[in-house]
């Protein structure tokens, strides 16, 4: 299973889409480590920049929409080869969710209200989380400050995280 | 209780419930192109499977970048045709027959009322025009597809949007997708299979049908979906007709693909289009428009016509009676993709191509190119585009450039002018 714990970028926006995390132009790659160094580079954020704030950041936390736009899997692969295997937020597009949990990676949804106080609590203080996936709990804790956050998946989407993917059990159960 | 189209579809296709809101089901196609299949094909050989679960329901094309334009598409373009090789894949469109994948499959006669398909590509929710569930998905989703002819999704809830009233003039299917998009949002269909309905739907040819249904994914949809009729069986006639007695036959079957009258919506929006003006996007949302009239200060360096969403022949056919006998902007550098080889050879032939060139267009092959921003009309930082195609992100065309979504019609109306312009007078 894959590491769900570490240190928080926030991204304070609505509807970011695939292009801006990884865009088309890089999409002749055919490894997916060659992605690295182009993630969120077209993100239109003011206050982010590109350069700094990915650097040794583990775990996304944002609005609504995470992941709209087209249905490139490049976009949770960047994630991944970034060391980002996990998303936090108040929902996803229906494509870029699947494809993070085909990948055994993790989109989690939470409340509107609760992604408000974690910015709130924590957002420009350097934020870090450890996931008990198997209880469902997040633990925060930055700037002096620590929250326990409840979180909930499918146990159809859990038995894709624990795969690893979808590929290996679908060629078992559906030749 | 009566069920939807996508839920008939559903029903008729399922093969496992894994969870109770987890449906596996059996796809009637997969489509792939060369952007998302070769790493899937990749992945594939290196697990030891290279096969596919029935070469003939594997229907693949380049055309993101075609003719390659670098050594690492010209990769992207031999993994596709090694791999199709290997697995006989007949149904494989390489140079000289390929086109855009959304515009070509479908003139193929590829997708039948209450097929389930599915492709590496967002805009795949084109195809339910004809009555079908069709998506788009991720490599991983794809890879399978290919490997067991199945993909899992949530039970799918249906969004209605119903039309009524009558386009005005220099209204097209363009203007009001983009208008349903303003009213639902980006992610107002996030879930949601999108079924269009209504008496505008009727009256909507197939090419017009499949405009909206491209853009359900840009308010988050799963898959446009149009109930099939007689449009869609005169559409589908030639690939068809041996298999019904007649076209009444053919009919009769199809119409089973049709919501219940006592179907179960999730939500369902009306909208007039009496009222409707042809409009365009502002900002880096899809569900940001305005009136062409209210945006007729914004000054563009290029004007695209093309893509999976306004390639086809009406298309072309609209933006022709615009150009015709006009001149391009001197500012302005005017891009024509007809969608495929097949639309290509019709504007030849009804002298479009010629309206085109004379007005000052640069015609290239069909391809998806420059749409996303990967050849054939690439937009530098600060650039504006007025574009027929379907995202207007930033950078979608290029770093830094900016895209208005428009209709064929007007993008020719703003090519003129070099400035975004209601088309109404120039038709």
């Amino acid at each position: 299973m894959k590491d769900f714990n570490g240190k928080v970028l926030f991204l304070d926006r609505n509807d970011i889409n695939t292009d801006e995390i990884i865009p088309a132009r890089y999409l002749t790659e055919i490894t997916k480590e060659a992605l690295k160094p182009f993630l969120l580079e077209d993100l239109k954020l003011d206050g982010f920049d590109v350069e700094k704030d990915i650097d040794d950041t583990n775990v996304i936390i944002t609005r609504e929409n995470f992941g709209c736009g087209s249905s490139r899997e490049h976009a949770p692969w960047a994630l991944e080869v970034n060391n980002i295997n996990i998303v936090i937020g108040e929902s996803y597009a229906r494509i870029f969710r699947q494809n993070m949990f085909n990948c055994g990676m993790m989109a989690v949804t939470l409340e509107k209200e609760i992604v408000d106080k974690l910015f709130s609590t924590f957002s420009g203080s350097a934020t870090t989380v450890s996931t008990d996936f198997q209880n469902g709990i997040f633990s925060f804790s930055g700037g002096g400050k620590q929250l326990e956050i409840p979180f909930s998946i499918s146990s159809y989407d859990k038995s894709l995280v624990e795969a690893g993917g979808w590929v290996d059990y679908a060629d078992t159960h559906y030749k | 209780m009566g069920k939807t189209i996508a839920q008939k579809i559903f029903e008729a296709h399922l093969v496992d419930k894994p969870s109770d809101e987890i449906n596996v089901i059996k796809l009637d196609a997969v489509f792939c192109h060369e952007i998302t299949t070769p790493i899937a094909i990749n992945d594939l050989k290196k697990r030891g499977k290279n096969r596919v679960f029935d070469s003939s329901k594997i229907k693949a094309v380049i055309d993101h970048v075609t003719p390659s334009k670098d050594s690492k598409t010209a990769e992207q373009a031999k993994i596709m045709r090694d791999w199709a090789r290997e697995n006989d894949i007949k149904d494989f469109f390489d140079i000289g027959e390929n086109g855009v994948c959304h515009a070509l499959f479908p003139e193929k006669g590829f997708v039948r009322p209450g097929y389930t398909i599915i492709m590496g590509d967002s805009h795949t929710c084109t195809h339910g025009a004809f009555g079908a569930f069709a998506a788009g998905v991720g490599t991983t989703d794809l890879e399978v597809g290919i490997l067991n002819g199945v993909c899992a999704f949530k039970t799918p809830e249906t969004l209605k949007v119903e039309l009524t009233g009558t386009a005005a003039k220099g209204v097209y299917a363009k203007d009001i997708i983009l208008h349903v998009i303003s009213i639902l949002g980006v992610n107002g269909a996030t879930d949601n299979v999108i079924e269009f309905t209504g008496p505008v739907i009727e009256s909507l040819s197939m090419e017009e049908r499949m405009t909206l249904c491209n853009m359900a994914i840009e308010a988050g949809g799963t898959c446009g979906i149009c109930p099939p009729d007689q449009v869609t069986v005169d559409y589908l006639w030639p690939f068809i007709s041996g298999d019904f007695s007649s076209k009444e036959e053919a009919l009769k079957d199809y119409v089973k693909w049709a919501s219940d009258k006592d179907a179960v919506f999730s939500k369902t929006i009306a909208v007039d289009i009496t009222d409707l003006t042809p409009v365009t996007t502002y900002g880096f949302k899809p569900d940001q428009v305005k009136t062409a009239t209210a945006m007729s200060d914004t000054k563009v360096d290029q004007v695209y016509i093309g893509s999976c969403t306004n390639g086809r022949i009406e298309d072309l056919r609209e933006a022709s009676k615009v150009l015709k006998g006009q001149k391009v902007s001197p500012s302005v550098r005017g891009i024509l993709a007809p969608a495929t080889p097949d639309v290509y050879r019709a504007a030849l032939k009804e002298g479009i191509i010629e309206i085109f060139m004379d007005a000052g267009f640069c015609v290239t092959n069909p391809t998806c190119g420059a749409c996303l921003g990967m050849s054939n009309g690439v937009l530098a930082g600060g650039e504006v585009c007025a574009s027929t195609t379907n995202r207007n992100f930033n950078g979608r065309m290029g770093k830094g450039g900016v895209v208005h979504l428009m209709s064929p019609a007007t993008a020719a109306a703003s090519a003129i002018t070099g400035y975004i312009t209601d088309p109404r007078k120039y038709i």
